[in-house]
């Protein structure tokens, strides 16, 4: 077996906790507006690397050193979920070496397939991208109601989140939005907090080399100000650690 | 005695043992900083007084005065001062604060030009005197280098030899004034000079006059401090005499030699003893002990020697590594950090940041966590930090070595070093392809040997050629570094320093390289890629077509990586081959300073892509921009070298915009205190970190009056970043700074 890899970076400090190789696979279901890396969208592009299990453990294995007590492994992409049985072989073999491991995932994603990554997971790192039906098809292609039904199985199988909230003015601040949103985590006793990511414009260039047109030319990214008073909402009402 | 009232004795009471003085007195502090004070108003006062010498330095185009008239010695200058009601620790090199004096036993010829730089002038009188009766350690060395050696130099294989000016990289050990005065060092002096009266080799007269001339140096010292109103010949009573003795040792040091690295040592928990001694007395305040470190640190800050132009390209930024090593573990396990090495770092909060002191912390996976999170924050706050692997250094320094300039660690007082620049490994390279001659001029140099005939390079051939030429080299860069140091002896000998060391003595003879990963790099393109090398009109490869998907080094495939340890080896096994004087033993360093943009800018294209003029990588770096694995894959690549092959020093600059240590302080101070525990636990020698976004340093390239004190670590010593060229400036900004892909 091989997994359909974009790139790996060795050293992360934002995908989790402590310091993490980052392994970014190769293939999403979605075409989010304000994708940062359309480049992983395609299943394969000539840019693909091809990684068996075993060469990417080796990769992996040269960061124990580094990872300390809270540092270890996440997936991410692309979608990791759509290449699970890959990701879980590899993941269960991070436990046996006590490899912290973690997966950032869309969620948007056929539930058996999370199923199989979260006996060897210690932490999702998840998106929720609207809690609005219409906003979601709008935004990613696709309804939401896969993510909703797989953050309550994270939930009822005791798998630790953080959810990952990206704030993309005019999209994604309704606020009865973001209370619906707050009141759904609050339901959730996983969710350990909630991150709000600032929409940004680093990934457009991607866009254009690609030869897709970027569709959300003219919105500027949040303030910081604003980013904080959201956070404060969001954890008033959910009762959840938000940071930004 | 009544000075060492209150101290555990032992053998160090009778024999001059500054490390079984610490080992039987010092205190290991665990604890936090939060017991450190401000600076005081004195120092505020005068530290104020200091800034504004500074910018006027600055505005003078980096000196702002030269005393021709008078070379420096020990007592060439009657006392001075920048501000007597504020000064709590006094001495300078001349008679006024930031004054450069001239030294002139270097060479007469470098220190006209240096004066010349900056529109002084020495005095003919001066000048005759030179030329007609005195020759300089310049004069001796060109008066015996053969023509081969200075080829060499010519055509820069080997550059930045310290044959012009002062050696460095010897720690005198100042403490030994604090702890036993100077009449105790006279005496013991004295009893080894009695030792050497049996057969008169070379050598012994050589070693008797040595010693004299410690002796001399020694006396020379206490009539200087004298001059201060300070009596020395006695040992220091208290915290601080122990600061102002110590000191003077030390400035009698940089007012004798103008060496490239005058280092300081490993002073701070040393100090610690006295300030806690009288801290405990109750006749000094937290208050006053940071004072005293802060006052002291003033001085080291002011330390000036003029320079070249051209020495200032090599070693830019106007550095004299007054490093100071900080931390590290005992033999018995206890730390060796004391709350002075608090102090002595808090001088970063208290005067603000600045490359000098070169402060150098001795990591160990046992120092106390609270001391290692000061550090990191120190870190990120001021670039001003580098880390260097004590669990690594202590098996063959034991633990009261010290660091010189960069990297080159010593036992204190009982080790120096015979220091020799560098070689152009990358350059050495090309040579095995031409055979010998040179790509930029077309002089033969190396070995001579046919042009590489065949259409493409093929690894085992070049190898064979580069074993050729690298012998070649190995030979005679041992030979040119005998003549430097048996001349530098002869005509510029580091008196009072090597006073303040055991007469009998161990040499190290540490050698360098620049250019690893450039030449570690080609030779992977040429095993695991197709070059083709491209020949000018008159038969010389100047250029190659190079195709293929190779490994680089830095991205941890041992592939490419293990080329780089097999060059290390080769080398410095070739260089033992030949005999160092004074039965130096040899070591390698991997550390550019930054002469790799000069040595860059003096290299032919290489076949790993790298065009001709560009710069090589700094120390042992990856090449700009060729780690795609991100910084653990970079870093594992250069934890593989061999330090017990390298024991001079393999120098790592690691920057990182502080974004991608993590979200909060908490959290980069965690992530950053990982990233160097996995380092150094995999025997990693040094580490320069760097916390900041390239962006400031652009703004600061615009607006350089506003970012003075922007200080960043280039190779093994910091710099303020505004007082590079333009040239050096860019290139730092093109180096690999870490950041999320």
């Amino acid at each position: 077996m091989v997994g359909r890899i974009h790139s790996i970076d060795t050293f992360s400090t934002l995908d989790g906790p402590g310091i993490r190789t980052v392994i970014f696979m190769q293939g999403c279901g979605l075409r989010c507006k304000y994708c940062q890396n359309p480049d992983t969208w395609a299943t394969r592009n000539d840019k693909t690397q091809e990684l068996s299990i075993l060469q990417l453990m080796q990769i992996i294995k040269r960061g124990i050193p580094y990872y300390g007590k809270q540092g270890g492994v996440t997936f991410s992409g692309g979608e990791p979920l759509l290449q699970a049985d890959f990701i879980s072989s590899v993941l269960q073999q991070c436990k046996h070496l006590n490899i912290h491991t973690a997966i950032d995932s869309s969620l948007y994603i056929d539930s058996s397939r999370l199923m199989k990554a979260i006996p060897f997971t210690d932490l999702v790192l998840a998106d929720i991208k609207s809690i609005d039906q219409e906003v979601s098809l709008k935004l990613t292609g696709k309804s939401n109601q896969l993510n909703r039904d797989n953050l309550q199985i994270l939930n009822d199988n005791h798998v630790k989140v953080w959810i990952r909230y990206v704030v993309l003015p005019g999209w994604t601040d309704r606020p009865t939005d973001i209370r619906d949103m707050a009141v759904f985590l609050r339901s959730l006793a996983n969710v350990e907090k909630i991150e709000l990511l600032s929409y940004h414009t680093l990934g457009k260039h991607k866009w254009n080399m690609l030869g897709l047109s970027y569709e959300l030319e003219g919105i500027k990214p949040p303030s910081p100000e604003y980013l904080k008073e959201l956070a404060e909402h969001i954890a008033s009402l959910s009762g959840k650690l938000a940071t930004f | 005695m009544h000075a060492w009232n209150g101290f555990n004795t032992g053998r160090w009471t009778n024999d001059t043992d500054v490390r079984d003085f610490i080992q039987k007195n010092h205190s290991p502090y665990e604890g936090d900083s939060l017991f450190l004070a401000p600076a005081s108003e004195k120092t505020n006062r005068l530290w104020l007084q200091c800034q504004d010498l500074l910018k006027e330095e600055r505005k003078r185009g980096g000196v702002l005065a030269v005393d021709v008239k008078k070379p420096l010695q020990i007592n060439s200058h009657p006392p001075g001062y920048i501000d007597r009601d504020s000064e709590k620790i006094v001495g300078l090199q001349t008679d006024a604060p930031l004054m450069r004096g001239i030294n002139i036993y270097g060479g007469l010829r470098t220190t006209m030009k240096a004066c010349k730089a900056y529109d002084y002038q020495i005095s003919q009188d001066l000048i005759d005197f030179f030329a007609q009766h005195r020759p300089t350690h310049n004069d001796g060395v060109f008066a015996v280098y053969t023509p081969a050696m200075r080829l060499a130099r010519k055509v820069g294989i080997i550059t930045g030899l310290p044959d012009s000016y002062g050696r460095g990289r010897i720690i005198g050990d100042s403490r030994r004034i604090a702890l036993y005065g100077i009449n105790f060092l006279v005496e013991h002096k004295k009893k080894d000079l009695e030792q050497l009266t049996e057969e008169m080799t070379p050598a012994t007269i050589q070693h008797r006059e040595e010693i004299f001339k410690q002796i001399e140096a020694l006396q020379a010292t206490c009539e200087m401090a004298k001059s201060y109103g300070c009596d020395i010949s006695r040992p220091a009573s208290n915290a601080y005499e122990a600061v102002q003795w110590l000191y003077f040792g030390y400035l009698a040091a940089v007012k004798e030699q103008n060496g490239a690295a005058m280092s300081l040592g490993r002073v701070s928990t040393f100090l610690d003893i006295y300030l806690e001694r009288d801290i405990e007395q109750g006749l000094l305040d937290e208050a006053g002990a940071q004072e005293l470190i802060d006052q002291l640190v003033i001085k080291l800050r002011l330390v000036r020697h003029l320079r070249t132009p051209e020495y200032n390209e090599l070693f830019a930024g106007d550095p004299n590594w007054v490093t100071e090593s900080i931390g590290g573990m005992a033999s018995d396990g206890r730390t060796l950090v004391s709350k002075t090495s608090f102090r002595f770092l808090n001088t970063l909060n208290t005067l603000g940041p600045s490359p000098e002191p070169n402060m150098t912390i001795l990591w160990s996976h046992r120092l106390p966590r609270p001391f290692l999170a000061f550090c990191a924050h120190l870190s990120m706050a001021t670039c001003a930090l580098q880390y260097e692997n004590d669990d690594l250094m202590r098996e063959y320094y034991g633990d009261d070595y010290a660091i010189a300039c960069c990297v080159s660690a010593m036992r204190s007082g009982k080790e120096t070093q015979l220091f020799g620049a560098r070689c152009n490994l990358a350059k050495l390279l090309l040579y095995a392809i031409n055979g010998g001659r040179d790509e930029m001029s077309g002089e033969q140099v190396g070995v001579e040997m046919m042009v590489y005939q065949d259409e493409f390079l093929e690894y085992n051939e070049v190898m064979r050629r580069l074993e050729i030429q690298m012998k070649w080299l190995s030979e005679l860069y041992v030979n040119t570094m005998n003549v430097i140091h048996f001349m530098h002896d002869r005509y510029a000998y580091e008196s009072l320093q090597m006073a303040l060391h055991d007469s009998q003595l161990h040499y190290y003879m540490a050698f360098g390289i620049a250019g690893l990963s450039v030449t570690a790099d080609s030779l992977s393109a040429i095993k695991y890629g197709r070059v083709k090398p491209i020949k000018d009109a008159s038969g010389l490869i100047t250029s190659y077509e190079t195709r293929g998907d190779f490994p680089f080094f830095g991205n941890d495939d041992d592939r490419v990586d293990q080329i780089a340890v097999e060059l290390i080896k080769m080398f410095k096994t070739n260089l033992q081959k030949h005999q160092a004087y004074r039965q130096a033993q040899h070591t390698l360093s991997i550390l550019t300073i930054t002469s790799n943009v000069m040595y860059g800018k003096h290299t032919g294209d290489t076949p790993d892509g790298r065009k001709c003029g560009e710069a090589l990588a700094p120390g042992a770096n990856p090449l700009h921009g060729r780690e795609k694995l991100g910084a653990i894959a970079g870093l594992n690549s250069l934890a593989k070298l061999p330090y017990s092959y390298a024991r001079d020093g393999i120098s790592l600059t690691f920057s990182i915009v502080p974004e991608s240590l993590g979200k909060s302080d908490s959290e980069r101070v965690d992530n950053l205190l990982s990233l160097l525990e996995g380092y150094f636990t995999q025997d990693a020698h040094h580490m320069n970190v760097n916390v900041l976004d390239p962006a400031t340093l652009i703004k600061a390239m615009e607006q350089p009056e506003k970012y003075a004190d922007l200080t960043i670590r280039v190779s093994g010593y910091a710099v303020h970043f505004t007082r590079l060229s333009r040239e050096l400036q860019e290139e730092i900004i093109a180096r690999t700074f870490y950041r999320k892909l």
